[in-house]
This record gives C-alpha cells, sequence and structure tokens, in this order.
C-alpha cells in the first residue's frame, strides 16, 4: 500500500463567514449602482406604474366572471364569461357534445402517461408498451366504433386534445428519429451518411406550412389508388418529419462534444457500433444537448397551431371559431389571454422539467 | 467465403505466441508511422516500448486492437487475424485490455458502473455476477470504497486504478498501456505503478508504453526502443539500460536519463 491510497483526515478548518446585507444597501447595490442604472430603474417602475394598475383594473376590479355578454358589454372589464361559456367549445371542438367524456379521459390517460414517464426510475422496456398501449386506448376512445362506442370521424376531432396528441406524439415521434438521423449523419458509410445529409437538409430547407401543405394534397398523389391516410395522421407525418430534422442537428452537436477517448474506451471493451452508442455516447451526449432540444420541443408544441391551414381545429383555431359566434364578438383579448395561458402552462412546464433533469443527471 | 467466419492465423504447434506482427506498415496520409514492424510476444511476457515523441509508440499499440487499422502486414492475436472483419475485430477486443494516458472512464457512470458494463453487455454476466467481479477488482487496486462515486469526483491516480480495474474485469490474455503515468501528478505515479507491478507478478502479459525506467527494469522482459516508426532496438532490460547497440537508443537514454 502507498501512502497515497491511505485516507488522510483534513484538519477542522474555519467556517466560511456569512454575509448580511440590508434593503438599503441591497438596492444600492442591484438597482441604483450607477448613474446608468439608476436612470434604468426609474422607467421601469415609470411603465410598471402606467401598466400594471390599469390591466389589474380591467382584468380583476372591473371584470366579468359568469355573466352574459350583454352585461359585459354594459360594464368596462374584462369580460371572462367568454370562456366558461364556450369553454367546451374552445377544448373539445365539434366532437360530438354528448360524448366529450371520450376526449376528456384520453386526454387525462395522455396527461397521466407524461407524469408517469418523468420519473428516471420508470424509464424501462415497460414504459414503451404502456405508451403502445395508451395510445391504443387512446385512438379507440377518440375514434369509437368497437365496444359500443359511437364512431367519431376524424374531421370531427378538435381542440385541445388534437394539439396535445399532435404535439406529444410529434415530440414522441420525432426525438428517436432525429438521434438515428444524427447517427446517420456521422455515419461511416457513405449511402447513409448523404442520405441523412439530404433529408436533414431539405427538411430544414422548407417551412413547416409547405410540409403541411404537402402532406395534405402532395402525399395522397403518391398513395395507391383507393388508399386514403386520415388527414390528422398526415399531418401528425409532417410534424414529426420536420422535428426530427431540427432535433437531428442539435443531437450532432452533443455527438460532436464527445471526445475521442470516449469512442475508444469503449470500443476497447469490445462494445459493438449499437452498445457503444446507447450505453456510452449518446447518454452523455443526449444531456449535453438537453437545453436545444426542450427549445426545439417547445417551438414544436407551438407550431402544431399551423395546422389550421389544412382545416384541422386545434385549441387555437376553436377559440377563433368560437369568437365568430357573433354573441361574444369584441372580446377576443380575454379569449386569447386563456389560450395563451393555456400553451404557456404546457411549455412552462417542459422548461421547467428540462431544468430538472438536468440538475439531475449532473454528476 | 463467409465473411462472417473467424479468420485463424496458422499457428505452429509448441509455440506460446499470443501476439504475432509481421512486416506490418501503417501510413498516416503520406507519414510513414509505422515501418516494416516485426514483433512476437509470448504469453506471460511483459513488454515496455519506450521512443521519442512522435515514434510511433501509441500507433504501433492502436493498432493491435484496432483502434488504428494497418495498412500492410498482418497481426495475429491468440491465433486469430486482425482483418477488417468486424467479427475479429470485436472477438481480439474482447480478449485485449486497453489502459490509456487519459483514463477515458465513462463520466455518466459510477465506478462500478463502469467496470460492469463490460461484462454485462459483452461478456453478457448476470449484472449481480458483474458487480461482484467489479468489487474483487476494485479490491484490488485498493478503491472499493469509491465504487458508487463518479469519475469526476477521484483524484487521476484514482481514475487511472479505476481504468485499469475496468480492461481486468474484462478478463484480457494481453493488456495494452500507452504511457498510463504520463498525464499524472508526480506524487500518483507510484500508486499506478504499483498496480501495475501486481499485475505483473500475477503473469499478466503486458505492452507498457512508457518512460518510467524504474519500471522497465524491474518488471519487463524486454525492452523495446522505437525510432521513425521502427523497431531499432530491443534487448532485456539490464543489457538495454547498461549496453544501448544504437546511437539512437544512446542518444535517447542520455536524454531521458540526464
Ligand atoms: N490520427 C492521426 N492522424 C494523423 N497523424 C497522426 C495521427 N495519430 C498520430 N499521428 C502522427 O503519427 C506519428 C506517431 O504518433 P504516435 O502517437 O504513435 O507517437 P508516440 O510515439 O506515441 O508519441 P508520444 O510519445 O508523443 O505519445 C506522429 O507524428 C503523429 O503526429
Ligand atoms: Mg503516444
Amino acid at each position: 500500500m502507498t501512502a497515497a491510497t491511505q485516507p488522510t483526515v483534513r484538519p477542522a478548518g474555519l467556517k466560511a463567514p456569512v454575509i448580511r446585507i440590508g434593503v438599503v444597501q441591497w438596492m444600492r447595490r442591484n438597482l441604483f449602482n450607477g448613474v446608468f442604472n439608476s436612470l434604468l430603474t426609474v422607467v421601469v417602475l415609470l411603465l410598471l406604474y402606467k401598466i400594471v394598475p390599469p390591466f389589474v383594473q380591467w382584468a380583476f376590479i372591473d371584470s366579468f366572471w359568469t355573466s352574459t355578454a350583454e352585461q359585459c358589454r354594459a360594464g368596462g372589464g374584462a369580460c371572462w364569461s367568454i370562456i366558461p361559456a364556450n369553454l367546451r367549445f374552445i377544448i373539445f371542438g365539434f366532437y360530438p357534445y354528448e360524448l366529450h367524456w371520450r376526449p376528456f379521459l384520453a386526454m387525462l390517460l395522455l396527461v397521466g402517461l407524461l407524469l408517469y414517464s418523468k420519473n428516471r426510475n420508470h424509464w424501462r422496456r415497460s414504459l414503451l408498451w404502456m405508451w403502445i398501449v395508451g395510445l391504443v386506448v387512446m385512438g379507440t376512445l377518440m375514434k369509437g366504433g368497437i365496444l359500443g362506442l359511437t364512431a367519431v370521424e376524424s374531421d370531427q376531432w378538435g381542440g385541445l386534445p388534437l394539439t396535445l396528441m399532435l404535439s406529444v406524439f410529434g415530440m414522441v415521434g420525432a426525438y428517436p428519429l432525429g438521434i438515428l438521423l444524427a447517427l446517420g449523419r456521422r455515419s461511416k458509410l457513405p449511402a447513409i451518411r448523404t442520405i441523412s445529409i439530404l433529408y436533414i437538409e431539405l427538411i430544414r430547407g422548407v417551412p413547416l406550412i409547405s410540409m403541411l401543405f404537402m402532406s395534405a394534397v402532395l402525399f395522397p398523389l403518391f398513395l395507391p389508388e383507393g388508399v386514403t391516410f386520415n388527414k390528422i395522421l398526415r399531418a401528425q407525418a409532417a410534424i414529426i418529419l420536420f422535428t426530427a430534422a431540427y432535433i437531428a442537428e442539435v443531437v450532432r452537436g452533443g455527438l460532436q462534444a464527445i471526445t475521442r477517448g470516449q469512442y475508444e474506451a469503449a470500443e476497447s471493451l469490445g462494445l459493438d457500433y449499437a452498445q457503444k452508442m446507447r450505453l456510452v455516447i449518446l447518454p452523455q451526449a443526449l444531456k449535453i444537448v438537453i437545453p436545444p432540444t426542450v427549445g426545439i420541443l417547445i417551438s414544436a408544441f407551438k407550431d402544431t397551431s399551423l395546422v389550421v391551414i389544412i382545416a384541422l381545429y386545434d385549441v387555437l383555431k376553436t377559440t377563433k371559431s368560437a369568437l365568430a359566434n357573433p354573441v361574444w364578438m369584441g372580446f377576443s383579448p380575454e379569449a386569447y389571454i386563456f389560450v395563451g395561458l393555456i400553451y404557456f402552462v404546457c411549455c412552462y412546464a417542459m422548461s421547467n422539467y428540462s431544468r430538472r433533469l438536468e440538475k439531475e443527471l449532473h454528476s | 467465403m463467409d465473411p462472417q467466419a473467424i479468420t485463424t492465423c496458422p499457428r505452429r504447434s509448441g509455440e506460446d505466441k499470443i501476439i504475432e506482427i509481421t512486416g506490418m506498415h501503417k501510413w498516416f496520409g503520406d507519414l510513414h508511422v509505422l515501418n516494416d514492424v516485426n514483433m512476437s510476444v509470448f504469453k506471460g511476457e511483459r513488454i515496455v516500448i519506450c521512443g521519442p515523441s512522435g515514434s510511433g509508440k501509441s500507433t504501433l499499440i492502436r493498432c493491435i486492437n484496432r483502434l488504428e487499422e494497418h495498412q500492410q502486414g498482418t497481426i495475429c492475436v491468440d491465433g486469430i487475424e486482425l482483418t477488417g472483419n468486424l467479427k475479429n475485430i470485436e472477438k481480439i477486443r474482447e480478449e485485449v485490455g486497453m489502459v490509456f494516458q487519459h483514463f477515458n472512464l465513462f463520466p455518466h457512470l459510477t465506478i462500478i458502473e463502469n467496470l460492469s458494463l463490460g461484462p454485462i453487455w459483452v461478456r453478457k454476466k448476470p449484472k449481480k455476477e458483474a458487480e461482484e467481479m467489479a468489487m474483487y477488482y476494485l479490491d484490488k487496486v485498493h478503491i472499493a470504497e469509491q465504487a458508487h462515486k463518479y469519475p469526476g469526483q477521484l483524484s487521476g491516480g484514482q481514475q487511472q486504478r479505476v481504468a485499469i480495474a475496468r480492461s481486468l474485469c474484462m478478463k484480457p490474455k494481453v493488456m495494452l498501456f500507452d504511457e498510463p503515468t504520463s498525464a499524472l501528478d508526480p506524487e500518483m505515479v507510484k500508486e499506478v505503478l504499483d498496480v501495475m507491478i501486481n499485475l505483473a507478478e500475477e503473469g499478466m502479459t503486458m505492452i507498457v508504453v512508457s518512460h518510467e525506467m524504474g519500471f522497465a527494469k524491474s518488471v519487463a522482459h524486454r525492452v523495446i526502443f522505437m525510432d521513425f516508426g521502427q523497431l531499432v532496438e530491443e534487448n532485456t532490460p539490464h543489457e538495454f539500460f547498461t549496453n544501448p547497440q544504437h546511437e539512437r537508443t544512446k542518444l535517447f537514454l542520455s536524454q531521458i536519463l540526464h
């Protein structure tokens, strides 16, 4: 045994001093340190004074929560009543009214699966099966036609369930595809590399809108006569194919950050390509790129609202349609603030989760 | 021919060569890094390779487990010829352990996971057995108490001992070391060398690229001097250090021994 391997005891040291500062000193240090910063502070305070009180007055004090449209028009505040009055249409679109419990259950199931998948201890093979079963159950609930459920054609689907499904399955599909493309782009086999590069560059060269148009108009041309493919599925495919190209480039960046030594160590243990990537390289590379990946997923989530252009009724479109009702005309800010909040809650949950995941994986 | 078949080398009976390199050349672009290398290693033999920087020492031992590809000549390891065949390469890598200058531990895995990765996935051992073996080797390199830490939490010397243990877990027939102590702070060199000396005493076949002359003198059966991609001189450590034959060897020794 050498001396260096023997545990040594560090002599007890001094505690780091705790420094407390008062409110005045904190303000001086953070808000008024210098002429420019003091000016900025004053301007910002003025702006806040101009904006916040009127907004609070409008949104909370003068507002209506459960009134009719006429009562709203008489008053001057926000008319939140538009939300409860149109809630079920905003959330479920043209789905038959008395069957709303079905998309509701499907949504609950989806959210439940997401919450369950958040925990890293649940990331086992069984999770994949749960998702597959969940997908089948959700599809059955939405579509019906078996088990005594009334059939509901997919052109009646819409609202929040549609938005959530397009985005969740868009991400779930795009992430692995993006990883494969990133690996393909770095492959030693020229054919695979060329195909990956072509794919990534082509997709990144067109806007999502045109992909959606193509999925609606062009795609059916390539299918054999008589085979029709559900419009929602086609939009879903377009979203997956589109997002995957962006994920691929981000993941490629992560792969480039892994040193050659890691590859060599894995290889010299005798791991084959798939094992090397799955066990050694990807866990490190994907972790590095969590922030940009989540950025892409968040924008993919918001981009699902573009499906309106192929006449799908996502939650933003159902809101807009609710506003078309003459009774509620003129209360669009309230309605848009409401959908805005829905989007915000989802996006915030994603970015919050990514931050937590990053911290958990930080070793 | 079946492309999946493992190419074997002709082996004369009674010989105990584990590595046989004949007429091997390697180029990096126009740079002739290895020039007609011929070398045999017997079971249980310990060889130290030294030579000036850029002489091709790393490249030579990296060719032995195909981290670099040679372009001419043959390399046989444990009766298997190294060709482009992936099966051959993976088979050989299972039998050849490698320790790197910069440790190359997997930073996202704990120490014990680093060690059990190969046994579980390559040797298909059950997890429990792999972890027991990992603990056995960690104990051997005097570091068992760190099993559940991450590599980043260990000192350089500790990390290198873990790297050695990680290779040993695969029960290799040959161990390759590429300057295992040259990235370490001086006070940590000895703890790593001690582990290597223990390994030598147990009869492991070792090829060590190193300028630790004390280690070479006490452990090596043969010392090989490389320069410009050629094996210039090889001899027993005693002869090598006291009676070098070539001018280049003399010059090199005078530089590193002052
Ligand atoms: N991947 C590579 N591509 C191109 N040239 C390389 C590559 N790896 C090594 N070389 C060159 O090959 C020569 C031999 O390198 P090698 O690493 O084998 O030398 P070495 O004897 O191990 O030196 P050192 O003592 O510095 O580690 C050097 O001139 C080096 O620059
Ligand atoms: Mg070297």
